[in-house]
């Protein structure tokens, strides 16, 4: 007990959160505008899983050398073909994007001239649809790789037809948008409409700024942004939720308080533990994003973002809505005893 | 809130020591828990023993979805329909009409009289029978819907959408059926063969790093068909040469002879097969040996005998994969086909012609293949950045909260334990974005506990003593932890019901992550600050 413990913030602060409202407002809406115009301007760089198309990751014995590669694979004139360094000097990452069925075809004609035999039985009578298209092209790429060089290892071949990866877009907006519903509903259950506005509007704060930061960075927008971005709702929630109930908690105590140095007090008095959590959380997805390997790097990297942001968005955005909501003061059961106790 | 009975006491400790049986088997490699069959030996007959069951992302494997082409076999049964249907009008006394034709998913007849129509309707009205359902029983509905033209001579049959449903369940489930005794038949372990969707079969097979193997296994509809050839037709270079009635020009897999004409309908087809298996012919190459049943003997025999010193062609999948000469009469219902086949390619092919035809064409379109040597890179770096992530939040609240920090390190590591354990004993998947997973569920476990803690700190700052602030704390803090935890579940099960893949497996690891933190953090660490409370009796606290 002798331990001299860190502060991290001084006993009882007194921060005014509320006053500066306004200004967080502006900040958060050029935040939203800045965002949008990233998102108009530059994309998103989707990944297979939503633009469809192939991915092969390749592993090579000594460092790669990516000009030889690119030079085998430009023979087959596919079209769109990225080859870069994956997280070390050998790997090895070549994406193709979606070809049509000419487009296969194209590709089909030109492995044959060039003499490379594709494995598959069915496509011998030329390429059927779309779908085959990128079964043709992994396949080409793969029987290119292998005449040109021996020491290949296929660490990782994804291949994503047009359909699925169509529908995976839709499973995507779907997830997001079901998520924060059922939040809306649960805050609006557990509190009162007015807190869960303000809670669903912090989130999609949340979430455009979130595809902001990808469409600046261009980091590969896959499937696991989409569970990055969940468990930034998620996180973001969590804060929100914390401040919010010790926000009703105080509305019950001081019932003649100005709402606004209310909403000030309950933000303060959760501050240390805001801090700490967003830190341990921090810590530890920074472990993930220096460690994991450059598979999980851009997951972590959107993590890291979501926590700083939605650690913002619950005192800067969440509390603040609620003097534009008009928060009832009487709300939930009078007298809780537990919770307007003696306590001075 | 803080009082505990024994049983209680007893309950919690009982909940956290299965939590570290369970994770147990995790830290001790297979070959001392399993023996070769897989069954547990020594002391693992009675601890659990089973290990984290790795995705496919983790232990090299391949994955990947086809789709049943639905509307070629709706094509099919159009074009047998109109079969149907001419049949049908032939009967005497016959109806004239012109040839039934499919029109825009519709068979179509127009009649030479129209004063025949009704009599064609009640013809029709005979084949039109109702749809079996998937348990097999006849139901009300009928397959057929059948409309009179305007013009009052033509009919117009479409197949209803409960028959094309029905044929659909049939048709997916076959197709499963038949991939799984053709993936079997390889010998590979633990493959997963399922259903997604309305159409779609998704195939996994664990260890395999090469995905052409499956597409080739599953990808071939098998259907095997022997033929006459037309030796009298000429093909033309390109196999576009005009044919008469009766006869096709198929492309062969031989070199030198690009095309052969052949008699259109077949003289055996493969469900007359009873068995082949890999075999070698005269000169040692592979082979394909096969044997017919009695009826398919018996025609064979027939045919073989009336056309010696002709060919046969061996049709595979519209493709000649075989055509040889008749040197006599094969009487005894059994052949070898000879084409080029390797040993690997040669088996295959007698593991499909055995498992039985697909009764549709089925295409890839995803698969996601990885190597195995990716996947213990993943787990390495994984468990690193789980092992590092640990120590340094357990530094942080070391920092924060002194003692405290303590209690919830201890914390820490029993939700740890209790995680890998659920997912042990629930043999949950646990992928890549799995990993992530656990390594965001340390960094948010301790949420829990600093809320109480922060909690403790200023109801104790409010002048209460020790203990009640410490009761008050808790008691406080648990709404909180509520809504704050059951918001993020809620966030976890949406993306478990609509992620796919490896992003259920990081749903999974993050929903059980929120259960164990909040058990350890609200139950766990409770326990121990009561026990610390009644042993030491502390009169202030260092915070």
């Amino acid at each position: 007990m002798k331990l001299a413990l860190v502060r991290f913030l001084p006993v009882d602060t007194d921060f005014p959160f509320i006053k500066g409202r306004v200004a967080a407002f502006v900040l958060s809406l050029l935040l939203m505008l800045a965002s949008a115009g990233a998102f108009m301007g530059m994309g998103l760089n989707f990944g297979i899983d939503f633009r469809g198309g192939t991915l092969i990751e390749i592993g090579t014995d000594g460092p790669a050398d990516l000009s030889a590669i690119r030079t085998e694979l430009d023979r087959l004139q596919i079209g769109d073909v990225q080859v870069q360094e994956f997280g070390s000097d050998d790997a090895v990452l070549i994406r193709v994007e979606t070809l049509d069925q000419a487009g296969g075809e194209a590709v089909f004609q030109r492995a044959q001239e060039l003499g490379l035999t594709l494995p598959d039985q069915r496509i011998r009578d030329g390429v059927e649809d779309d779908e085959a298209a990128q079964q043709v092209t992994r396949e080409a790429i793969q029987a290119s790789l292998d005449s040109a060089f021996s020491d290949i290892e296929y660490r990782r071949v994804e291949v994503v037809g047009p359909q699925v990866s169509g529908e995976l877009v839709v499973a995507g907006a779907m997830a997001v948008l079901i998520a924060l519903f059922l939040m809306l509903v649960y805050i609006w259950f557990r509190f009162e409409w007015q807190y869960s506005v303000g809670a669903v509007l912090a989130l999609a704060h949340d979430v455009i700024a979130t595809i902001g930061f990808f469409a600046v960075t261009q980091l590969e927008f896959n499937l696991s942004t989409i569970a990055a971005i969940l468990t930034i709702v998620g996180y973001s929630m969590n804060d929100t939720v914390v401040v919010y109930d010790r926000i009703r908690e105080k509305f019950r105590k001081y019932k003649t308080k100005p709402t606004a140095e209310v909403l000030n007090l309950a933000i303060n008095k959760t501050l240390s533990r805001t801090i700490l959590t967003s830190g341990t959380t921090l810590v530890a997805i920074i472990a993930m994003a220096f460690i994991g390997g450059p598979a999980l790097q851009g997951f972590a990297l959107a993590l890291i973002w979501g926590v700083a942001i939605g650690t913002y968005s619950s005192i800067f955005v969440a509390a603040p809505l609620l003097t534009l909501t008009g928060v009832r003061r009487e709300s939930g059961e009078e007298g809780e005893g537990a919770l307007v106790d003696n306590a001075p | 809130m803080l009082y505990f009975s024994t049983w209680k006491t007893g309950l919690i400790a009982a909940v956290c020591l299965i939590g570290f049986l369970f994770t147990l088997p995790n830290f001790v490699p297979a070959s001392e828990r399993l023996d070769a069959a897989g069954e547990p030996v020594g002391i693992w007959r009675v601890l659990p023993h089973n290990s984290i069951n790795l995705g496919l992302d983790l232990r090299g494997g391949s994955h990947l979805v086809f789709e049943v082409d639905m509307e070629g076999v709706r094509e099919e049964r159009l074009s047998n329909l109109a079969e149907d249907v001419r049949a049908a009008f032939r009967q005497d006394p016959p109806i004239l009409s012109a040839p039934p034709a499919v029109v825009n998913g519709q068979v179509v007849a127009r009649l030479s009289r129209p004063e025949d129509l009704e009599r064609a309707l009640e013809r029709l009205d005979e084949i039109n029978e109702p749809v079996t359902n998937a348990a097999g029983q006849q139901t009300l509905q009928d397959t057929l819907n059948i409309e009179r033209g305007e013009d009052g001579r033509t009919v117009r049959l479409t197949i209803t959408e409960a028959a094309f449903e029905s044929i659909r369940q049939r048709t997916v489930t076959q197709s499963i059926e038949v991939i799984r005794r053709r993936i079997d038949s390889t010998g590979t372990t633990e493959p997963t063969i399922a259903r997604q969707g309305e159409d779609r079969v998704l195939v996994q097979v664990p260890g395999e790093s090469d995905p052409q193997r499956i597409i080739e296994l599953v990808g071939t509809t098998a259907r095997m068909t022997f033929h006459m050839v037309e030796a009298n037709v000429d093909p033309g270079p390109d196999g576009q040469a005009r044919t008469p009635p009766g006869v096709s020009i198929l492309s062969t897999e031989r070199p030198g002879e690009p095309y052969l004409a052949i008699q259109t309908r077949p003289l055996i087809t493969g469900e007359q097969l009873v068995s082949a298996s890999q075999s070698f012919d005269q000169s040692g190459q592979p082979a394909v040996s096969f044997r017919f049943n009695q009826s398919g003997s018996l025609a064979f025999g027939d045919a073989t005998a009336q056309n010696v010193g002709r060919r046969f062609a061996i049709v595979l999948d519209d493709s000649i994969i075989s055509a040889p000469n008749i040197r006599s009469p094969i009487l005894g219902g059994s052949g070898i086909i000879e084409g080029g086949f390797t040993v690997q390619s040669a088996s295959d092919l007698a593991n499909m012609l055995n498992a039985g035809a697909l009764p549709a064409e089925l295409s890839p379109i995803e698969q996601r293949t990885v190597g195995p040597g990716l996947g213990q890179d993943s787990i390495d770096r994984g468990q690193t950045a789980i092992v590092i992530g640990f120590s340094l939040v357990i530094v942080f609240m070391l920092l924060a909260y002194g003692f405290f920090g303590l209690v919830s390190t201890a914390a820490l590591v029993v939700n740890v334990a209790l995680l890998l354990g659920a997912l042990s004993g629930l043999q949950a998947t646990l992928t890549l974005p799995g990993i992530a997973g656990i390594i965001l569920t340390i960094g948010m476990a301790v949420d829990a506990n600093v809320l109480i803690f922060e909690r403790v700190r200023e109801e104790y700052r409010l002048g209460r003593t020790v203990a009640n602030a410490l009761e008050t704390g808790y008691s406080r803090a648990l709404s909180a932890i509520l809504d704050a935890n059951i918001t993020t579940f809620i966030a976890a099960a949406v993306l478990y019901m609509i992620g796919a893949g490896p992003v259920r497996g990081f749903a999974v690891t993050l929903g059980i992550g929120i259960l164990t933190s909040v058990f350890t953090a609200f139950v766990f660490s409770r326990l121990l600050i009561a026990i610390w409370l009644r042993v030491s009796r502390p009169k202030t606290l260092a915070m």
